[in-house]
């Protein structure tokens, strides 16, 4: 019973964790111990800590099952862990000049975020229904925390309480679709289930386990129906928050959904790909038309990440190499196209504060013509327009869906693509063709930084890291089959 | 190997009453305490049955917190249970269904450990023999779930975090007491003043 402990190498696989794990406690000691305005520099470490940490996945692999078969660390992972890393550090600049106006100057900010992407990665990693909980639990505790990290604001404190109803009611379906697996399959180990279903018949008890931990994820990539909470929550956080909410937890959200689909369910790949199908169509229509109507920014975006998650659901439905792939890249630029957009809503500045109307970016492109010209080409890119990063992104997952014979689903996603393009479209409308009410103050460096890096692989994505980037994700989507 | 059939009907016995008196005593705080003499007793069981680990967390948690906090909250707050009661009758058939239920289950499970002894034994990772099961249980806690474990302390430190960042204020113009402060203070500040006996200042 008592085993050998057979040293740190045997813990290299899982080296990310540790180092993030222990930099949370550091981080959070400094902070504690430090006499005061200690969050701008913890904010600079914590910057540095996840950058450390994305050199050692994307520079020093090292895969591998380890904790009894609990955790694993392939290429799937790391590709999945190295976009989380990159939406928290963007996450973490975006806050650096705006902390003070959205009440995130508390070193506690920082160490949250740390907190929250280490549980990212449990979630990317597990290989164990116990293991994927915890991870989500970790995560969703803290996101639930920075949701309402203006606590003086009554809107941020709606978002972080509703946040956190509804992501226990969530917490809860994905527990009781995990007990009965559990009870159905007597395993808790994501392969020993499927080993389990393969060998006895599939019965009604792994079905309803199968729909309700897919359910349970489904609340956290935000898919319809489960997509209630989203234009609240991302409304009401601090802008520099919805930022961190729309790039990273849903990368991870998306990574494990892939993960439990292909490691556990792989035997009874017809049921899980009907779910698939359903909540990818359902995010995509509604999306589309309920974006129409917004006027808030913020909201906008919100619908707008909801139809991407359907969109990047196109590829996962087709349940094959080429789908996942397409998936992982899908992730990738909708990570660099979210980062970018949600700068640029930070850029928009004038006397009063920070606007968030789409009415008030009238006649942007006079005052901030950088500003606007970089806001409409991500619009563009979002829309799937070529040659920008979007279109690759579109087209890689509905060349799947096509190769998998699925043309009902292709074709209902091109024409949610053509409906959202008018909402889309109108930002860029109101930013060239109407006349100017106020001026926009000029943004903070690094912001100008964000906007040009992120704006600069949207428009040269074919050119620069396409092909890299197409060839890692290939590789990460083959250590799933 | 008479004595652990008295011991065990000692314990069922007073724990029956005693849950008895929870809902039947008229002071609260009486029920609180006999709520408390209940877990104690079911602890006595647990013992009984070898689940040593299991009795010593029930008198730590149940006793020793949650019994106490029930004390808290009911001394604490002014709650009228008169009141509670006098609508006991609407309640009683919602009550006594539940009851039912539950005592269905419980049948069914002691019926099937009865009627298939065999499942009773067969866990997941059955327990070597020869070893305590505190000890059992730290020895997987710590070796296979030592991830999970740690995580789990992770996820209770967010909350943690989270807690006094949501809620925690520091008062400006707050006086706190700071010794060497107030020692090295001096005489600046300070001022004496004779003072004419009879006419004050």
């Amino acid at each position: 019973m008592v085993s050998e402990f057979a040293g740190f190498a045997s813990l290299a696989p899982a080296y990310p964790e540790l180092l993030l794990a222990l930099g949370a406690l550091v981080l959070l000691l400094m902070g504690v111990l430090a006499k005061k305005e200690s969050a701008p520099w913890i904010t600079g470490i914590t910057i540095g800590l996840l950058i450390g940490v994305g050199v050692l996945i994307v520079a020093a692999p090292s895969e591998g099952v380890i904790f009894a078969g609990g955790y694993i660390n392939d290429g799937f992972a790391r590709f999945m862990k190295a976009l989380v890393v990159a939406g928290s550090v963007f996450a973490l600049i975006l806050a650096v000049s705006n902390a003070e106006a959205h009440g995130l100057n508390k070193f506690e900010y920082p160490v949250l975020v740390v907190l929250a992407t280490l549980g990212m990665f449990m979630m990317i990693s597990a290989n164990d229904l116990m293991n994927l909980y915890v991870g989500l639990e970790l995560q969703s505790l803290a996101l639930y925390v920075v949701a309402a990290f203006k606590r003086d604001s009554s809107k941020a404190t709606e978002a972080g309480l509703k946040y956190f109803v509804l992501g226990a009611l969530s917490s809860g379906m994905l527990l009781y679709g995990a007990s009965l697996l559990y009870g159905f399959t007597g395993h808790t180990q994501l392969n020993e289930i499927a080993q389990a279903i393969a060998l006895g018949d599939r019965n009604a008890g792994v079905i309803f386990g199968l729909v309700f931990v897919l359910a349970g994820l489904a609340f956290k990539i935000s898919a319809v129906p489960f997509h209630m909470w989203t234009p609240d929550v991302y409304e009401g956080a601090p802008t520099p928050v919805t930022a961190f909410f729309a790039s990273a937890p849903k990368v991870a959200a998306m990574a494990l959904v892939i993960r439990v689909v292909f490691d556990a369910f792989e035997p009874i790949a017809q049921d899980w790909q009907q779910v698939v199908i359903f909540i990818s169509i359902a995010s995509m229509v509604l999306a589309s038309f309920a974006a129409i109507g917004q006027k808030n920014l913020k909201r906008l975006l919100a619908y707008s990440s909801i139809g991407h998650v359907g969109f990047a659901l196109v590829g996962l439905s087709a349940g094959s190499l080429v789908g996942v792939e397409g998936v992982a890249i899908y992730m990738a630029i909708y990570v660099a196209m979210t980062i970018g957009t949600f700068a640029c809503i930070l850029a928009l500045r004038n006397e009063d504060g920070y606007v968030e109307t789409i009415d008030d970016l009238a006649g942007l492109a006079q005052n901030r013509p950088f500003v606007a010209a970089m806001l409409a080409v991500f619009m563009f890119s979002l829309v799937g327009l070529p040659p920008l990063a979007g279109f690759f992104a579109k087209w890689q997952v509905f060349l799947a869906a096509v190769e998998a014979q699925l043309f009902i689903l292709a074709v209902i996603g091109m024409l949610a693509s053509a409906v959202s393009a008018f909402y889309y479209l109108r930002v860029v409308k109101v930013m060239y063709f109407d006349e100017p009410t106020q001026t926009f103050a000029l943004p903070a460096i690094e912001l100008r930084v964000v906007i040009a890096l992120t704006g600069f692989l949207v428009i040269t994505y074919y050119f620069t890291i396409g092909a890299p980037l197409s060839q890692w994700a290939h590789t990460a989507a083959g250590s799933l089959f | 190997m008479v004595l652990p059939y008295i011991f065990f009907y000692l314990f069922s016995a007073i724990v029956i009453a005693s849950a008895l008196m929870v809902i039947a005593s008229r002071n609260p705080v009486h029920s609180v305490l006999f709520l408390i003499l209940a877990f104690v007793n079911a602890a006595g069981i647990f013992m009984l049955a070898g689940a040593e680990f299991l009795a010593l967390i029930l008198i730590v948690v149940y006793v020793g917190a949650v019994a106490v906090l029930f004390l808290f909250v009911v001394m604490m707050l002014d709650v009228d249970f008169a009141e509670f009661r006098s609508g006991m009758l609407q309640y009683m058939p919602i009550g006594a269904l539940i009851g039912i239920v539950l005592l269905l289950e419980l049948l069914l499970v002691a019926g099937t450990a009865y009627l298939a002894p065999e499942g009773a034994g067969s866990g997941v990772l059955p327990i070597a023999g020869g070893i305590e099961n505190t000890r059992a249980l730290g020895q997987i806690l710590y070796t296979r779930y030592i991830y999970l474990f740690q995580a789990c302390g992770l996820v209770l430190l967010v909350a943690m975090i989270g807690a006094i960042v949501l809620t925690l204020r520091h008062k400006p113009g707050v006086k706190r007491q700071d010794i060497a402060k107030q020692v090295a203070r001096g005489k600046s500040g300070l001022e004496i003043v004779k003072v004419e006996s009879g006419k004050g200042l």
